[in-house]
């Protein structure tokens, strides 16, 4: 059974998302929210890390917590899903168990 | 998966620095609560969370108790699994010699005395991760 991670730093913070991805295994989720869902812009320095973990896991963001930062889904790198909190709920309860990256 | 027992399988994740933060601190206290329950206890110790187990910490010069004796008494607490991740410790510069000799007292050998701390890269890290029944993260 896959784990669902949760980043809710921004990367140019700390080091949370980097970590978060070393440690992803196949199959896993990773759900970026809070100040999380700016390392999951386009064209920002760290999509072309996500782009590299699509192939094996996964991603998405918040969409309240991305719309209260004024980006819209289109704005995100390539495939990465927006979800609600109910889809935050879906995704919790389909894992095995969450890992928050603080 | 819950074994049979009843008993889960729980990961302490130390992502912190002690004394900076209240990170470190918190955790062992957790640590301690969850050992009375008798759940199978792990903790990892990666990125800064590998400076927790430094050895020679002294803590007279700012204010602060210094707790990194507590990690010495974990073993009686049947937590004996500390894996520390060896990439974390290499980007510090530091190496295994650095921490802390933490050691348990094995009641099935005799009370022979074996090391807890265990050495993990970063791939076997993730497989750790994958096995848990409940994580929690500091």
């Amino acid at each position: 059974m896959s784990t669902l991670h949760t980043i809710n730093k921004s990367p140019f913070e700390r080091p949370s998302l980097t970590s978060c991805l070393d440690h992803v295994a196949q199959g896993d989720a990773v759900l970026m929210i809070e100040d999380g869902v700016v390392g999951a812009r386009k064209g920002s320095a760290f999509a072309e890390a996500l782009r590299a973990k699509q192939p094996s896991c996964a991603l998405y963001i918040l969409g309240p917590d991305l719309a209260a930062r004024g980006m819209k889904a289109e704005d995100l790198v390539e495939g990465v899903g927006v979800v609600d909190y109910g889809g935050f709920v879906d995704l919790a309860a389909g894992a095995a168990r969450v890992c928050a990256w603080l | 998966m819950p074994q049979e027992t009843g008993q889960k399988k729980f990961l302490y994740i130390n992502r912190r620095a002690p004394y900076g933060t209240i990170y470190a601190l918190e955790s062992l206290e957790v640590i301690l609560i969850g050992a009375a329950f008798e759940q199978d206890v792990s903790l990892a110790f990666l990125d800064d969370g590998v400076f927790q187990l430094m050895n020679g910490q002294d803590t007279s010069g700012i204010g602060m108790k210094n707790f990194s004796k507590t990690y010495k008494a974990l073993g009686d607490f049947e937590v004996r699994k500390l894996y520390v991740e060896r990439e974390s410790l290499a980007e510090r510069g530091l190496a295994v010699e650095d921490l802390m000799p933490i050691t348990y007292e094995d009641e099935n050998e005799d009370y022979a005395e074996k090391p807890s701390i265990h050495l993990v890269d970063r791939s076997e890290m993730t497989r750790i991760i994958s096995e848990q029944d409940v994580i929690l993260s500091f």
